[in-house]
């Protein structure tokens, strides 16, 4: 039986879901609710010198009938005393000791305050400390938040600071606003720290009312960027654990955070690095109980593949992202129709001809190939048709000729294989599971990168012209 | 010519020009009935809002869209959609409309099981095609309950005129052709109100009365001039010929077909389109306790229903075949069963019997003979006890108007070219059943607007070789 236990920088953990640092980890009764629903660990909602927010504070991007595809906020840290917060950790604590609660703490920038919080922190009971250097809103114009993580010497100085006194493992949180997120993760890494988590929400305006002209979240009229977070950001995040996991003077245990919503998204972040996973969105969505899915799906799976635990797969993904330069420029696919799969929706058809190389084409019902008819010309001759309503008495000829019937040969499209470039797109947008695969075709030409290409001294764009099918 | 206080400009028998009509007026004459409309309520009610935007989502907008090619007037459901998701309502009617004048009937008359629905590739993906039909009519109610007009203007006066004989949708959406081209247009309709089987025709649950009154009253404020209560025989457009530069023959089919026995001009028989007509403008409000339904078509279905939702107690239908030849739709047949409608398949009535009124159907047995023709078997009768029988086994044409010399007929149809809707006599194009033998709403629509551009054309050549 596989199992979901695992340690992450010395913490032990029944799972590896904990909840982000954020407002399903406001308060213990909240956080005592979701461990009740299965969350291993917890971040507290971040604790410093309490603040006032505005109202309101979220703002989020709906796609094509689905809510919250991205969520941004301007909520800042805690607005509790942090006395109320060190009881409650201390509860939380007392009454769920194998849990894991994490303390997240943003102070002004000064040796002595950091001291005292991470003291007080660890007084009350939290197994380990998240340094908050990623809040990109508020926070950050006061100096802290990412205004600390977006400068490699500060991240490095208050990470020092802080394990001159931490007696548990100490985890930075790093910013996504940066042009390269390995800067500040090398800088905590020099500081001492024990392990990072990533990312924090990206700086976003989420949406315009076009009634009022005037940005969301609304706050008397005007609005401020807030943190993006949310499945939107998944990518980004999973780009960015990949570039720290992947650098020596980096790496160190990860949480990843961003859009994780799912099993396959916890397995997906395990796979390039990570230790734990954090979740807040779905989690605000959807409530705790989405944590469920997440530990019964990822044992299932884990059962299939033949893992016992997180550790035997944790990373593996890693060695399989490359430098560009690094990748096999002999290797070729091509996209295959399944035509029995086919629904004749020709999504493929047109993404190819207006999003792609003009290689797909619809004229499996015409007496010859013909690359030469275009989407309009096709949807030109289709308007031209006379069509009529079906009635059995008057159409006795073709009585059956009407209803839902198998796709008709002249909607199936056709691949011109030698002129595809293998770009998948038709894949994407098709909506058949299956249907459009990519098939490997042998080039007969052995693995070559573009890097072994330069060092070879070949021409390389001589190469990249006389071997471009579209040209 | 009547109801002459509602025109501005008119021609009389004589070609004199009497007073016609702005306001059209047709609208405050439409019969109100609250018992009707509590009986046949909608069939497949509007979407809310949430539900539409939903539905519109789940549409792939294939390339080529099969339920555009599907559909007669070609519209192009895939934008009109998408216009819904992004809530561009008012993009969306004028992507329906500009295909399709009478949109907002044929959202809820279309038979969309055999064609956009029939057609949609989600059939074969998740089995559950796009609610076309529903999110069609999603975004006409919108256009109409904002109160704006149609979406398009007149086009600049051409001095040119086309009488339109007939008011139904063929000629409804040729005019709508014609006014968008600056070609002036008249319809002669013989009933008081316009609209033809669009307004008098099709069952109340799915398109209520006033409904099509509202879009014809739409569209006529593109500058359409009514004539009702106006019949037009061959002397009429003699007249017609000379004054107008064109004639757009709508004139539809004829009269049901007699069942051919004996004493059926009595008491309790009618037929189908006088009975959908008489319950759809208030006249009949409740029919006795049994009625027979004689036919298998669509119109046969439409009758028996509404006889159930007028109060009978028992609905029978007589159909001289099987189930599987009716020429009704599937879903109309199925939708028959749901309502009660009893079916007695392989039966024909050979007499009525009854002294003032008829009180009861004599139903012979039906086989197949060796020519594949039917023939009763009388030893095997029956009698059916019936206070009502109504006729729908079929319409006859109404051509006979037409001077059979210049117009050429195929079994009383006229023929035309389908492009443009010409008939062999230049002058007159013609459109809806009478060309295409009885169809949908939309397929007289399609005719309608192919002959509109159609002879926009012929005159702009005509005028230009003049």
């Amino acid at each position: 039986m596989p199992t979901l236990e695992t340690t992450f920088a010395g913490i032990r953990c029944m799972n590896p879901f904990w909840l982000a640092s954020a407002p399903p980890t406001n308060c213990g009764e909240q956080i005592m609710r979701a461990f009740d629903a299965g969350w291993g660990g917890a971040v507290w909602k971040t604790i410093g010198a309490p603040i006032t927010n505005v109202s309101s504070r979220y703002s989020s991007i709906d796609w094509n009938g689905q809510r919250m595809m991205g969520l941004n906020n301007i909520e800042l840290i805690s607005d509790r005393p942090i006395e109320v917060n060190l009881r409650e950790i201390a509860e939380v604590k007392k009454r769920y000791p194998k849990h894991v609660v994490i303390a997240s703490l943003m102070v002004e920038s000064k040796r002595e305050t950091w001291h005292d919080i991470v003291q007080r922190a660890e007084d009350a009971g939290a197994d380990g400390l998240e340094l908050n250097f990623g809040c990109p809103h508020g926070m950050s114009e006061r100096g802290m938040g990412s205004a600390v993580g977006q400068v490699p010497e500060y991240c490095e100085r208050i990470t020092a600071w802080v394990k001159e006194k931490a007696r548990t493992p100490v985890i930075v949180k790093l910013t996504p606003n940066i042009s390269d997120v390995r800067i500040p993760a090398r800088a905590a890494k020099a500081g001492g720290a024990d392990a990072l988590s990533a990312i924090n929400t990206i700086n976003s305006i989420t949406s315009i009312d076009l009634d009022t002209l005037e940005p969301r979240p609304n706050v008397d009229g005007k609005s401020s960027h807030g943190g993006y977070c949310g499945p939107a950001v998944k990518p980004i995040a999973l780009n960015m654990v990949q570039q720290v996991m992947s650098d020596p003077l980096a790496a160190l245990p990860m949480s990843g955070i961003g859009g994780i919503a799912s099993w396959q998204d916890a397995a997906e972040f395990i796979l390039l690095g990570s230790g734990t996973v954090q979740v807040c969105t779905a989690a605000m969505h959807y409530g705790y109980r989405i944590v469920e899915d997440m530990g019964d799906g990822l044992l299932a799976w884990m059962r299939r593949k033949g893992y016992e635990t997180l550790g035997d797969f944790r990373g593996h993904s890693l060695p399989n992202v490359r430098e560009w330069k690094n990748l096999n420029l002999n290797f070729k696919v091509v996209a295959h129709i399944h035509e029995t799969k086919c629904i004749g929706c020709d999504l493929c058809y047109t993404a190819c001809w207006d999003g792609a190389h003009q290689c797909i084409h619809l004229d499996r019902a015409l007496p010859a190939e013909d690359v030469t008819r275009t989407p309009y010309e096709i949807t030109a001759a289709s308007r031209s048709v006379i069509s009529m309503t079906p009635i059995p008495k008057l159409d006795a000829h073709n009585a059956t000729d009407h209803g839902p019937h198998a796709t008709p040969l002249a909607r199936i499209p056709r691949v011109d294989e030698e002129h595809c470039v293998g770009c998948n797109l038709c894949s994407l947008v098709c909506p058949v599971p299956e249907c459009i695969t990519m098939e490997r075709r042998d080039t007969g030409l052995p693995p070559e990168t573009w890097e072994e290409r330069v060092a070879k001294g070949a021409a390389t764009e001589t190469i990249a012209v006389t071997a471009n099918p579209n040209l | 010519m009547v109801d002459n206080h509602f025109f501005t400009t008119a021609l009389d028998e004589e070609g004199e020009l009497l007073a016609v009509s702005t306001s059209t007026g047709f609208l405050e004459r439409a019969p109100d009935s609250p018992e009707v409309a509590k009986r046949f309520a909608d069939l497949h009610p509007g979407f809310a809002p949430v539900s539409a935007v939903i539905e519109a989502n789940r549409c792939l907008y294939c390339f080529d869209a099969p339920c555009t090619v599907a559909c007669p007037t070609h519209i192009d459901v895939p934008k009109f959609i998408k216009k819904i998701a992004s809530g561009n309502l008012e993009g969306s009617a004028r992507t329906i409309l500009e295909a399709n004048i009478l949109g907002a009937s044929c959202a809820r008359a279309c038979p969309v099981q055999v064609l956009c629905e029939g057609s949609c590739v989600m059939h074969r993906n998740n089995e559950r095609p796009i609610e076309i039909g529903r999110l069609q009519r999603f975004a006409m109610d919108a256009l109409h309950a904002s109160g704006d007009p149609l979406p398009f203007s007149p086009g600049e006066e051409t001095g040119k005129s086309v009488a339109l004989i007939g008011g139904g949708p063929a000629s409804l959406a040729c005019a709508a052709e014609l006014r968008r081209r600056g070609i002036r247009a008249e319809i002669f309709d013989a009933r008081p109100l316009p609209g033809g089987l669009n307004t008098y025709g099709i069952a109340e649950y799915k398109l209520p009365l006033i409904e099509s009154l509202h879009e014809i009253d739409m569209l006529a404020q593109l500058g359409v001039t009514f004539h009702f209560d106006t019949t037009v025989d061959a002397a009429k457009l003699a007249l017609l010929e000379a004054q107008f530069d064109a004639v757009f023959l709508g004139v539809g089919l004829g009269t049901i077909h007699k069942l051919g026995v004996a004493n059926e001009d009595r008491g309790g028989v009618t037929n189908a389109l006088d009975f959908i007509a008489g319950y759809k403008s208030g006249a009949i409000t409740m029919v006795p306790k049994k009625v027979a339904v004689i036919g298998g078509g669509n119109t046969a279905i439409d009758a028996a229903n509404a006889a159930v939702r007028l109060g009978a107690e028992e609905v029978h239908m007589i159909y001289r075949r099987g189930p599987q030849q009716m020429s009704a739709f599937a879903f109309e047949y199925e939708h028959a069963k749901q309502e009660g409608v009893r079916f007695h398949f392989h039966v024909t009535p050979v007499g009525l019997v009854g002294e003032d009124r008829v009180e009861a159907l004599k139903l012979a047995q039906l086989e197949t003979s060796v020519d594949s023709s039917l023939v009763p078997k009388l030893e095997e009768g029956s009698e059916l006890a019936v206070d009502l029988v109504v006729l729908a086994i079929g319409q006859g044409t109404h051509t006979s108007f037409l001077d059979g010399d210049k117009v050429q007929l195929d079994k009383g149809r006229i023929v035309v070219n389908r492009v443009n809707g010409q008939t062999s006599y230049p002058k007159f194009f013609a459109g809806g059943d009478c060309i295409n033998g009885g169809r949908e709403v939309v397929d007289a629509v399609a005719d309608g607007k192919r002959a509109g551009i159609g002879i926009a054309a012929w005159l702009e050549v005509a005028h230009a070789n003049a």
